[in-house]
């Protein structure tokens, strides 16, 4: 059963001067996690404010627990969890009146709403800072309370818009770990994300969305495999690039790529390959400047699928992390 | 719906909250009108001569009560950017509450702030000599009639905040609304002394029929030049009433239908 389906999507702004969603569909499997991975202004943020009900598409239709997000947005609103890109919660008071606030919120009782906010608390390693103001909090911090607050009636479907987006790798792998346990749990998920590795480590399925619409999807593996996986990229002297770039050409099976004096080109067996690699730049008495595995990037996803390098199409971050900018 | 009352209840106690976690926001929510009470009696309170017995300062009180729940336009406008800014509404909006709970909690927040600012400021004035005479109800209606003024101009804030949405701008056309208005009314100086044509716009101003009102209900004769026995001069208590209501009926539903579009 879909949990989540969207179906030919589009918003635009400012009298349509400003396409964010351009026939826009998408679904997400019950129990399992679909990653929506796209450059600032692909119109991910556009996507999941259309799902969570808060914001009403130009034409298109969607459906959350088989519920119409446009006809019953109240009905929607009782089966979602929603945890955005910035901290949406109330900064001055602490962490602990944040969730009772938002238990009540929920219709919970007084007791319900205490018992509940300090489990989360708990959950989340956020006891000791519980009654401390989220003014004090590390962004990390923040994030999590921010996911702890969408998660206070146990809703059966989550919306992550950018969990980790900001967040230092501790951070990240912080609320990767969280975010895992959660899936575990069985929630469905639907993240959005501007990073390859994030949607890999977290999700089940990849939609790659581009200027409001899905260009790819499939699984990370599949994706990956589209895009050629790892490169095997060495940086020798001039004089040496003909014969590196036999031997990079030998070793992936693929059409390599040259720039100025680096070889590169995508290969199957990551580490194998580079001792291959080695070995054979040894025996040609070749001394590379530079050699390695390059995991591909987002940049990379979006080179090998439309062309173009990942372009902010609508708004700069800077523009974006004004809250009222990004409606 | 059967939640909406609670519902609103949990965003008024939110607020509440917010001046128990930083007290120093009651502290300077109060102590700009304190201020102002000091410095007009101190200051323009020696050489405005009042003809009223007891001094300037009965006459500024009602003008400071009323100049100060004003600015609850400018507040709730303020409150609100933020909040939206910072994506608690949006946060708000996505839980499965009423959809005006939001913004009536917030009225009544402010609402219940004023109480204690008028209080606050009640003390103020009669430490530097205010002493209403009227008696118990009158002086009781008259602080009602500032809370609903305060009220009702706490729903043009909303309006305000949910369509400006950035909190400086907002702050800055908050003032500019307020300012021109509680000084080109009655509230510190008798209007005689302005040109005919402001005097003319200082009867009408809502400003003064409360101010007329307030100084009625706390047992003071008002001073009007021109607009001597025009009606809302000689019925300040009416007119305030009228404008209040008024105001409430634009601008509730406004806001409403403005908070459940607000992102469309």
């Amino acid at each position: 059963m879909k949990s989540v389906i969207a179906e030919h999507l589009v918003k635009t702004y400012r009298n349509g001067e400003v396409k964010a969603l351009n026939d826009l569909s998408l679904d997400v499997e019950e129990g399992t996690v679909l990653g929506v991975l796209g450059p600032n202004g692909a119109g991910k943020t556009t996507t999941v404010r259309i799902l969570a009900t808060l914001l009403k598409p130009d034409s298109g239709s969607a459906t959350v627990a088989g519920i119409d997000v446009i006809k019953h947005p109240d009905k929607v609103r009782e089966q979602i969890g929603l945890s955005g890109q910035y901290a949406a919660v109330d900064e001055t008071l602490t962490g602990w009146d944040n969730l009772v606030m938002f238990g009540r919120l929920y219709h919970l009782g007084r007791q319900s709403s205490i018992d509940r906010a300090n489990e989360l608390l708990e959950r989340f390693d956020l006891t000791e800072a519980a009654k401390r103001p989220i003014k004090t909090y590390s962004g990390g911090m923040r994030r999590r309370l921010d996911l702890a607050a969408s998660l206070i009636v146990k809703p059966k479907i989550l919306f992550l818009d950018e969990p980790t987006t900001g967040l230092d790798p501790r951070g990240r792998q912080d609320m990767w770990q969280v975010i895992q346990e959660l899936v575990k749990g069985g929630v469905t998920l639907l993240l959005t994300t501007q990073y390859l590795e994030e949607a890999d480590q977290l999700a089940d399925e990849i939609a790659v969305i581009d200027r409001g619409t899905v260009i790819a999807r499939g699984t990370s593996d599949a994706l990956k495999k589209q895009v050629g996986g790892e490169r095997l990229e060495i940086t020798v002297e001039p004089a040496d690039l003909a014969k590196a770039n036999e031997i990079v050409a030998k070793i992936s099976g693929h059409a390599t790529h040259v720039d100025h004096r680096t070889v590169s080109a995508p290969v199957l067996h990551g580490s194998k390959d580079l001792m291959d690699a080695l070995r054979a730049m040894d025996d040609a008495k070749i001394h590379p400047l530079d050699i390695g595995l390059k995991r591909p990037s987002l940049d990379d996803v979006f080179l090998s699928l439309t062309g173009h390098v990942a372009e902010e199409t609508v708004e700069e971050p800077a523009a974006k992390k004004k809250r009222g900018g990004k409606k | 719906m059967k939640h909406a009352i609670g519902d609103a209840v949990v965003i008024t106690k939110r607020q509440l909250l917010q001046l128990a976690r930083v007290p120093e926001l009651l502290v300077f929510s109060t102590i700009q009108p304190v201020m102002f009470v000091l410095l007009f009696r101190y200051v323009f309170g020696g050489s405005i001569d009042s003809g009223q017995p007891g001094g300037y300062v009965q006459l500024l009180m009602p003008g400071i009560f009323v100049q100060t729940v004003a600015f609850t336009l400018a507040s709730t406008a303020i409150g609100l950017a933020e909040d939206m800014k910072k994506g608690l509404i949006d946060r708000f909006r996505s839980l499965p509450i009423s959809r005006g709970a939001v913004i009536f909690g917030r009225t009544f927040g402010d609402a219940l702030l004023n109480i204690l600012v008028l209080a606050v400021m009640a003390g103020a004035g009669f430490a530097v000599g205010w002493r209403p005479t009227s008696g118990f109800v009158q002086i009781s209606l008259g602080f009602l009639f500032l809370f609903m003024f305060g009220y009702a101009l706490s729903w043009i804030g909303i309006l305000v905040g949910l369509s400006v949405k950035e909190a400086r701008t907002v702050q800055s056309v908050g003032f500019l609304v307020t300012f021109p208005l509680t000084f080109l009314s009655n509230a510190f100086a008798p209007t005689t002394g302005m040109p005919k044509a402001l005097q003319y716009f200082a009867e009408w101003n809502p400003v003064s029929t409360m101010v007329a009102a307030c100084r009625q209900l706390f047992g003071l004769k008002n001073e009007f030049g021109a607009t001597a026995n025009s009606w809302p001069s000689q019925h300040p208590l009416e007119t305030s009433l009228l404008y209040m209501v008024v105001l409430m009926v634009i601008f509730i539903p406004l806001s409403i239908r403005k908070y459940k579009n607000y992102s469309n």
